[in-house]
């Protein structure tokens, strides 16, 4: 709590500061105009945004740094007391605990499951007034010394406005770093989590595995020895529905109602329909999963039964594909829209001009134009349903089966994901890491048809420019 | 084709071109039965979701009689005008008098008529007459989920005669299950509410608008108007790009490495959540800015710089106010994308079953999606017609916002 009454007074000293320079300087303004010796540089807003921003950015960046370490620096200072060195080595055992006892210093929870977090909740408090004490006096020092450095030079001649930009100007490179700061997070914990997974078992029977059964590691020491971590049903299961099955769905009616929508509709036809696929477009994965679940799936098993296929699945994979492609489709529909509308309208009138038909200016000539665009929309499709989660974990089974018979039940990477990470929460085990490395295996994927889509696309829109 | 220029016989041309001429029916046909289908999977959709969700945002009623002064009921009127009368209510044990009166009224097989919600709606109206108990009165009470389906559709025998019994007495009806959108989750569908899921979503919107905005909007300004090219800015366009098609999972999965495991923060809370989503729709934003500022023409710059402007004052005096529409725009989509986003939630566990709403961004919360996928998962029949009640909900908020949208973009975008 300490930390937060630290934020709160660093942002009343910069709220001070700029009042300050704000008086300051109109005062200075009032006096040199009594006296007739000119303008101030700047304007006395100026003036106080400096001090004020002084005051707060710089403090403020040490209070978000020092937050994370102090958390780390606590827990450290635990389990260093003789009561922390009680607890047993066991990592996930002390990690529960731990968890535990600052959940009830933070008072989130009355007591816990294990005796020994409440002896610890005294010990965390201490820890963390003390470090929060520390982070808290020196942030609030730094802030009353930057104002007093940034008040002091206050003056006619002083370039206010200009320091006020160079501060902006740092705010606004700190926010595109964010973007890469994700991108960094993403892989270094993706890739952190995943190399402890590979301690325990080899990468090899991962990728090439064709076992998945991750209920089998239930004891530590037994992970791995079991043989149970082969992604490649899941990886199959993933292209089945999301690559294939989907995209045999989407493509011919996404492309074709592009088609349909620019080439030959009346405009009010148009101007009707392409909100309305925007909706398409906007409704929640879930309700998709739902509508999977309750209305598809036993439909598709009823059908496959009445086809004489017995093994048909209530969680087959073509109900879940289905479903995938529906919403799959205006996202292939709005991005062949742009590329076929990018299509200099010349090649469209010599084609027209020479006698052909519409369809087959259409087949002959604007859609090989588009196509490269066409091509990139597909992949980016092909992303989002290989990452595609709610639709799977509803209605997607979660046996790992290598077949390629649509009426039987395949799983996916995201299901299994979301299935390691949701039952009981131990996190060291080989279990919970499985799924970051199926993560960082997915994450990978997902780049690389990224960077070739994006990089057609924009290729192929320079082209024509 | 020995000459370029071929002339063919009358009758072969009309031939090709009745060939062709077919061949273009044909291709006409199939774009608009592409369309065709593709509305129609739409309408298919909304329709299934209201023809199952509608009915659960009403439910029946049965009259019961109940004797107060007569009952077991140990309640106290005075107690009841108190400040204490949720916590009186709440402890006294009102299931079993309703037990008591519902097998009185109806026969021994309608012990179960009544489920919590009937408890819960009986309490509030003794706290709002407290008087009731010292009197016999008929009371109408929400009935139990079993008895609702019962009444509302096909269900097993014993609950359709109990329903048939009812009717007959006249003692049955339907009305408007207000409780649906004021109250939590529950374990008896009959009880269930959104409001707890609504509220947890709407903290967890703002806590993602509060970061997303501010730092998309910024970042779309540097990218757009100071960015040198360089490694450095075209590493952040790729990672932009890319982060705005990263699998929502993925997101999730940073969420539970960075947030929880190394911060410590709590699980399940709004704050976590809306980081998690700030992460995933800053991209988004950020995109959606540039295009808006991409869009401002540059006489507007050299006007401003022309009569002295520093490239700051040009930015946030001039193009960013004209550009706003535009962001707007693109910020309510990412909202509404976040709003209705599911995976990236369950990964931070934002799954628990959660009875009370939260009051603050550090509780923990459920939200209305999330909700959804909970309620899918239960057994209980009576949980259908609450799902696809809830996905209505959701479904009206996300309309909503893109309606919001597409208004901003005709009211205000410019053409130049």
């Amino acid at each position: 709590m300490s930390l937060a009454i630290a934020l709160a007074a660093v942002l009343a000293v910069a709220a001070a500061a700029g009042w300050l320079g704000y008086s300051r300087a109109t005062r200075l303004r009032t006096a040199r105009r009594a006296s007739g010796g000119g303008r101030l540089h700047s304007l006395p807003v100026y003036h106080g945004a400096y001090a004020a921003l002084w005051a707060a950015l710089p403090a403020l960046l040490l209070l978000a740094l020092w937050a994370p370490v102090q958390s780390n620096l606590v827990d450290q200072a635990v389990l260093a007391s003789p009561e922390g060195r009680a607890l047993p080595q066991f990592d996930m055992q002390r990690d529960t605990i731990l968890a535990e006892a600052r959940e009830m210093a933070r008072g989130d929870r009355e007591a816990g499951f294990n005796p020994e977090s409440s002896t610890l909740v005294p010990r965390f408090a201490e820890a963390q007034s003390r470090y929060s004490t520390v982070g808290g006096a020196v942030a609030i020092l730094l802030a009353l010394a930057a104002a007093a450095f940034a008040l002091r030079r206050t003056s006619p001649q002083f370039r206010a406005r200009t320091g006020v930009e160079r501060w902006l100007m740092a705010v606004l490179v700190a926010a595109s770093l964010i973007a890469i700061l994700t991108t960094l997070g993403i892989v270094l914990s993706l890739m952190f989590e995943s190399l402890r997974f590979f301690e325990l078992v080899p990468p090899g029977e991962f990728l090439f595995g064709t076992q998945w059964s991750p209920q089998t590691a239930l004891r530590a020491d037994q992970a791995g020895s079991s043989g149970a971590f082969g992604s490649v049903p899941l990886f199959w299961g993933t292209i089945f529905i999301g690559a294939i099955i989907a995209m045999i769905v989407a493509i011919p009616l996404g492309l074709m109602s592009a088609i349909y929508l620019t080439q030959y509709a009346h405009p009010q036809v148009r101007a009707w329909m392409k909100p309305l696929l925007e909706i398409l477009a906007g409704v929640p994965t879930v309700v998709y999963g739902y509508f999977a679940a309750l209305t598809v799936a036993p439909a598709v098993r009823d059908l496959g039964l009445s086809l004489g296929i017995t093994s048909a699945s209530s969680e087959s994979a073509l109900a879940a594909g289905l479903v995938m492609g529906i919403m799959i489709i205006p996202f292939i529909s709005s991005m062949s829209d742009d590329s076929i509308a990018a299509v200099p309208q010349a090649m469209r009138d010599g084609s027209l001009a020479m006698g052909a038909t519409k369809s087959e200016t259409i087949r002959k000539v604007v859609l090989p134009a588009a196509l490269p665009g066409v091509v990139g929309g597909i992949l980016l499709a092909v992303s989002r349903a290989i990452g595609e989660t709610m639709i799977v974990v509803m209605a997607a089974g979660l046996a790992a089966n290598l077949t390629a018979n649509p009426f039987a039940s395949v799983t996916t990477v995201t299901t299994q994901i979301v299935q390691l990470l949701t039952g009981d929460q131990e996190f060291e085990s080989a279990k919970t890491l499985a799924a970051f490395a199926l993560g960082l295996a997915l994450f990978l994927i997902t780049l690389v048809l990224n960077l070739i889509a994006l990089g057609v696309v924009r290729r192929y829109r320079e082209a024509y420019e | 084709m020995s000459s370029p220029v071929q002339t063919l016989p009358g009758r072969t041309a009309d031939a090709r071109l009745r060939k062709r001429y077919a061949a273009e029916r044909r291709f006409r046909l199939a774009g608009l039965f592409a369309v065709a289908l593709s509305a129609a999977f739409l309408a298919f959709l909304l329709v299934t979701m209201a023809w199952k969700g509608l009915s659960g945002f009403t439910h029946f009623e049965a009259a019961v009689t109940i004797d107060f002064p007569r009952s077991d009921l140990i309640l106290d009127p005075a107690a009841l005008k108190g400040p204490d009368a949720q916590d009186t209510v709440a402890g006294a044990d009102l299931q079993s008098v309703l037990m008591q009166s519902a097998g009185a009224a109806y026969g021994d097989d309608a012990a179960e008529l009544f489920g919590s919600a009937a408890a819960r709606s009986l309490g509030r109206q003794l706290i709002a007459d407290p008087d009731l108990l010292n009197r016999r009165a008929t009371i109408w009470l929400p009935v139990g989920s079993a008895i609702d389906i019962a009444a509302k559709q096909d269900s097993d025998p014993a609950s359709e005669r109990l329903v048939a019994r009812l009717e007959a007495k006249d003692s049955l009806r339907r009305t408007v299950n207000m409780d649906f959108l004021t109250q939590s989750d529950a374990t008896d569908p009959s009880a269930v509410g959104v409001w707890g899921a609504l509220k947890g979503s709407f903290l967890t919107i703002v806590v993602t608008i509060l970061l997303a905005f501010p730092i998309g909007v910024l970042a779309a300004v540097y990218l757009e108007e100071f960015a040198t090219r360089n490694r450095w800015t075209d590493a952040i366009e790729v990672s932009i790009n890319n982060l705005a098609a990263v699998p929502s999972i993925i997101f999730g999965l940073l969420g539970l490495a960075v947030f929880l495991n190394f911060m410590h923060l709590p699980r399940s809370a709004p704050l976590v959540g809306g980081l998690t989503l700030a992460l995933m729709t800053m991209p988004v934003i950020v995109i959606a800015g540039r295009n808006a500022i991409k869009s401002v023409p540059p006489s507007i710059r050299d006007a401003a710089l022309g009569v002295g402007a520093s490239k700051m004052q040009v930015v946030f005096h001039h193009v960013l106010p004209l550009a706003l529409p535009g962001i707007l725009t693109g910020t309510i989509i990412g909202m509404a994308r976040a709003l209705g986003e599911t995976a990236p939630l369950l990964m931070i566990g934002m799954r628990a079953f959660i009875a009370a709403p939260p009051t603050g961004i550090t509780d923990p919360a459920t939200v209305l999606p999330v909700q959804i996928f909970l309620w899918s998962d239960e057994v209980d029949r009576g949980f259908v017609e609450k799902t696809s009640a809830a996905i209505i909900v959701l479904l009206l908020f996300m309309l909503l916002m893109n309606g919001l949208a597409i208004y901003l973009r005709n009211r205000f975008e410019r053409r130049w």
